[in-house]
């Protein structure tokens, strides 16, 4: 491959989980909530797309054959939708709790991917899967660029959104929930609404990541749900910075950049019956990055800038 | 060591639990061997930020602490009961899921041979907790814990016991009762320090008290004087009136 | 019936093993290390490389698979002992130290976690291996099957089990764990040494861990992800049982093992994980605090 579509091929895949990223930084960063099922909303929302968009399969329920956006506005929804559900279930549960609880949940949808055959295909999972602008494009190099461009839009625009949502009274709520958990038990329904809302908004962003995801690849299976995709976004938020919108994408691009320059690294310098080793490798590699973040620099590379929300009650304004 | 050399002095203490607010701001008292002696004061003027900075839980800026001529400024706590001085918070100050007895034993870690003696002798002390000794501490009654507590301190054989507002939520008369085991146990020859809120009760009893304002020490005297003294009624009341009124 | 009552007894004891190490740590570092499956999986493979060694060398002594494994339990003990205490010591003290959250802590474990894991891919591969090819064998009575070493695995976890109640309720250690968890401020005003007893909770959690990872590496197979497996088992039983009370912990580890068995049965094998998660899910619910928690 050359640069160029190399170049391209690492933007797509570092902005997809740049938005995932940004979903977890509205959970986590902004609103002190562990999601540790991450890969469980990116998943179902891969799925989600897959069922809508793609071909009618001749062994299994699914593929309806819609167009692309139809399937990620479907993912958003069919992850809306699970996200709702499981924070009824889990939004009054004490951090530790709601780590545990969202593990699971995520292990459940990996399972569920796995072997409810009729909905998901199982282990094969859905292929074929299209993109927008695919009849446009007279080549896979700018096939891949299209969707580029897509991607950066996307995430242009919910960056600037989320931004804007954060310096709003809104977002003042989230952070003032963040900050004193007893505090927020004392505002009671109130702040589990707040919760909600923004779990449920998290988890579309991860959804829409995931159905971007299986569009670009054109491929979904149970073996891209894997735990080990819910460390590589918290690694990227710690990183990039929690809390912090820009370090949500800049920690996504680091992270991706470093995790497949060393693949390239390790596969120049390593004998290729070791290949099994040198993704071993890799991820104690990112371990320790992340372990060696939290100790050192734990407010990440861009740390979370004090802001003033707007307000119109006060004198001194900035928006 | 002579007779009259202080067994505790505190001098010119600063201290807070962030750096830059310092709640006391240069508190000094000193207790002679086997006195009780108690601290007094209005809410926010430091008094249990003393005890607490005694005993190495607040961090402390400037100043000095001494047991018996050695410094014990930023001790680590756990060292406490080694240094012979054993203390009494305010609340949490027995572990509700063990028994009475385990309490009592895990006063006597740093002389375990010696424990099951001591505990017969604290039974002499409190008769109560004899009866209660396998219930769950969580289960008594304010009193009865403030009793456990204050056993489990001296299962050490402290030289120095420091006890904060041990009447806190305790009914008058339970008040009564543990100032008189106080009193016992300072006939026992332990030095008190005693940080009350109940101003009256606790200046019946002591010898000599502090009265600490705004992180400082304001007033001394012994516990006659303090009660009659119109400036310290004036801190409590609000007005030229006396506590002993 | 009775076959799935003596299959949930197994499978509940290694989830006993693995949960007491992870009440443990929750209770008295107050946060749940993710990391606790993985030392499951260190202690195995710990011992297998021991046992390893000492087969070579001692297969010329005639030593049989049976003992290599005995002795390399102790010297694997000891070994994922120390590196649970040099991992302690490197990040988690320092995390502590620096007044982390509790997420945090949370985050590194997640972390050391997926190393562990990972390290052991690294040395080990990804493909099973086993202490021993032979042939396992099995009493039958009263209409059950059990296998001798799933009969060890449960009389092994008794005897701990009981160890450990002796030493909670016995030894003046066992008493200031107790006491730490509860209250660590007026445990060190009582003169105990607190990062004593943390010392000792990763010695003890460890060592018990180690255990479950041999009798489990022996009984079924050693592969990098068996302790992980357990995992969410593990916090199923901490949380059915409630987070603070050691014996319904154990109750706990009874149930699940119980509950997954009642799931391969009825519904199938795939969905052996949904039922810890389920009943988690369902506990947390009804009951907020586990089983036979109480209030934090």
């Amino acid at each position: 491959m050359d640069i160029a579509s190399y170049l391209v091929f690492f933007s797509v895949v570092a902005g997809i989980y740049a938005i995932t990223t940004l979903g977890l930084n509205l959970q986590w960063g902004f609103t002190g909530m562990m999601n540790v099922g991450v890969v469980g909303f990116f998943g179902v929302g891969a799925y989600a797309a897959g069922l809508l968009t793609g071909p009618d399969y001749p062994d299994s329920l699914g593929g309806l054959g819609l167009p692309p956006v139809i399937g990620y506005l479907g993912a958003m929804l069919a992850s809306g939708i699970v996200a709702f559900i499981v924070g009824l279930l889990t939004i009054r549960l004490r951090h530790d709790f709601l780590a545990v609880a969202t593990f699971g949940i995520a292990v459940c949808i990996q399972m569920l991917a796995m072997n409810l055959k009729p909905l998901t295909r199982g282990f094969d999972g859905m292929h074929s899967l299209p993109r927008p602008f695919a009849s446009m494009a007279a080549t896979p190099f700018l096939s891949n660029l299209y969707f580029l461009i897509m991607v950066l839009a996307i995430g242009g625009a919910l960056l600037w959104a989320l931004e804007r949502l954060v310096r709003s009274p809104w977002g003042r709520v989230l952070r003032a929930i963040r900050e004193d958990e007893e505090a927020s038990a004392a505002l009671g329904k109130y702040a589990i609404s707040y919760r909600l809302q923004t779990f449920v908004l998290g988890s579309m962003l991860m959804g829409l990541s995931g159905a971007l995801y299986a569009s670009f690849m054109g491929f979904i299976s149970p073996q891209d749900l894997l735990p080990i995709f819910t460390f590589q976004i918290f690694v990227m938020l710690i990183v990039g910075g929690s809390g912090n919108n820009f370090g949500a994408v800049v920690g996504a691009v680091v992270i991706w950049a470093l995790w497949t320059l060393s693949e390239t690294v390790l596969a120049a310098f390593l004998p290729p019956e070791l290949e099994r080793q040198a993704s071993a490798i890799r991820v104690v590699f990112v371990g320790l990055i992340l372990v060696l973040m939290l100790l050192y620099r734990p407010q990440g590379l861009l740390a979370e800038r004090r802001n003033i929300s707007a307000s119109p009650a006060s004198t001194s304004e900035k928006t | 060591m002579t007779a009259t050399e202080p067994h505790l002095v505190v001098e010119h203490l600063v201290a807070g639990y962030v750096p830059d607010v310092p709640i006391l701001r240069g508190a000094s008292l000193l207790v002679h061997p086997g006195e009780l002696v108690t601290v007094l004061g209005p809410n926010g003027a430091g008094k249990s930020t003393l005890i607490k900075a005694i005993a190495g839980m607040v961090p402390v800026k400037e100043g000095d602490v001494r047991v018996s001529g050695k410094s014990i400024r930023g001790i680590a706590t756990h060292a406490l009961v080694g240094a012979g001085v054993a203390y009494v918070p305010q609340t949490n100050n027995v572990f509700t899921r063990l028994s009475v007895e385990e309490n009592l034993e895990l006063g006597c870690i740093s002389d375990i041979p010696r424990t099951r003696e001591r505990i017969e002798e604290t039974y002499r002390l409190f008769p109560d907790l004899a009866r209660l000794r396998r219930l769950a501490a969580g289960r008594l009654s304010g009193g009865q814990r403030q009793m456990v507590a204050v056993g489990r301190a001296l299962m050490a054989r402290p030289s120095l016991i420091m006890l904060d507002e041990p009447s806190a939520g305790l009914s008058p008369k339970m008040t009564d009762m543990v100032f008189q085991k106080l009193l016992e146990v300072r006939a026992g020859g332990v030095t008190i320090l005693l940080v009350e809120q109940n101003a009256k009760a606790a200046l019946a009893i002591c010898d000599r008290g502090y009265v600490l304002a705004e992180g400082r020490d304001r007033f001394t005297g012994t516990g006659a004087e303090l009660l009659s003294s119109p400036e310290v009624g004036e801190l409590y009341l609000g007005s030229k009136s006396r506590l002993a009124s | 019936m009775m076959q799935l009552l003596v299959d949930g007894i197994v499978a509940a004891s290694f989830i006993t093993l693995g949960v007491i190490g992870l009440s443990m740590v929750f209770n008295i570092l107050n946060f749940p290390s993710f990391a606790q499956g993985d030392q499951i999986t260190t202690g195995a493979y710990m011992a297998l490389a021991i046992a390893t060694l000492f087969g070579s060398a001692g297969s010329a002594g005639g030593l049989s698979v049976g003992w290599c494994v005995i002795i390399a339990l102790p010297c694997a003990i000891v070994l994922n002992s120390l590196l649970a205490l040099g991992i302690d010591r490197a990040i988690y003290r320092q995390l502590r130290l620096r007044g982390a959250s509790r997420i945090s802590m949370i985050m590194a474990s997640f972390g050391v976690s997926l190393m562990l894991r990972n390290v052991i891919v690294m040395f080990a591969g990804q493909d099973p291996h086993f202490f021993t090819f032979d042939i396992q064998p099995a009493l039958r009575f009263w209409g059950i099957r059990i296998a001798v070493n799933e009969l060890i695995v449960v009389g092994v976890t008794i005897v701990l089990v009981l160890c450990l109640h002796l030493f909670l309720s016995r030894t003046t250690l066992g008493k200031s764990m107790r006491a730490v968890a509860e209250n660590p401020s007026l445990a060190r005003v009582n003169g105990i040494d607190v990062d004593r007893v943390i010392r000792w909770t990763w010695i003890i959690g460890t060592g018990l861990a180690t255990v479950a990872g041999v009798l489990l590496g022996f009984t079924v197979q050693l592969h990098p992800f068996m302790g992980f497996e357990l995992l969410l088992p593990m916090f199923a039983a901490l949380i059915v049982g409630g987070m603070t009370n050691i014996y319904g912990v154990l109750l706990g580890a009874l149930l699940i093992g119980l509950v997954e068995g009642l799931t391969v049965e009825y519904l199938a094998p795939e969905y052996r994980q949904a039922a810890p998660f389920a009943a988690i899910i369902l506990v947390l619910l009804f009951k907020p605090h586990g089983i036979f928690g109480e209030k934090a």
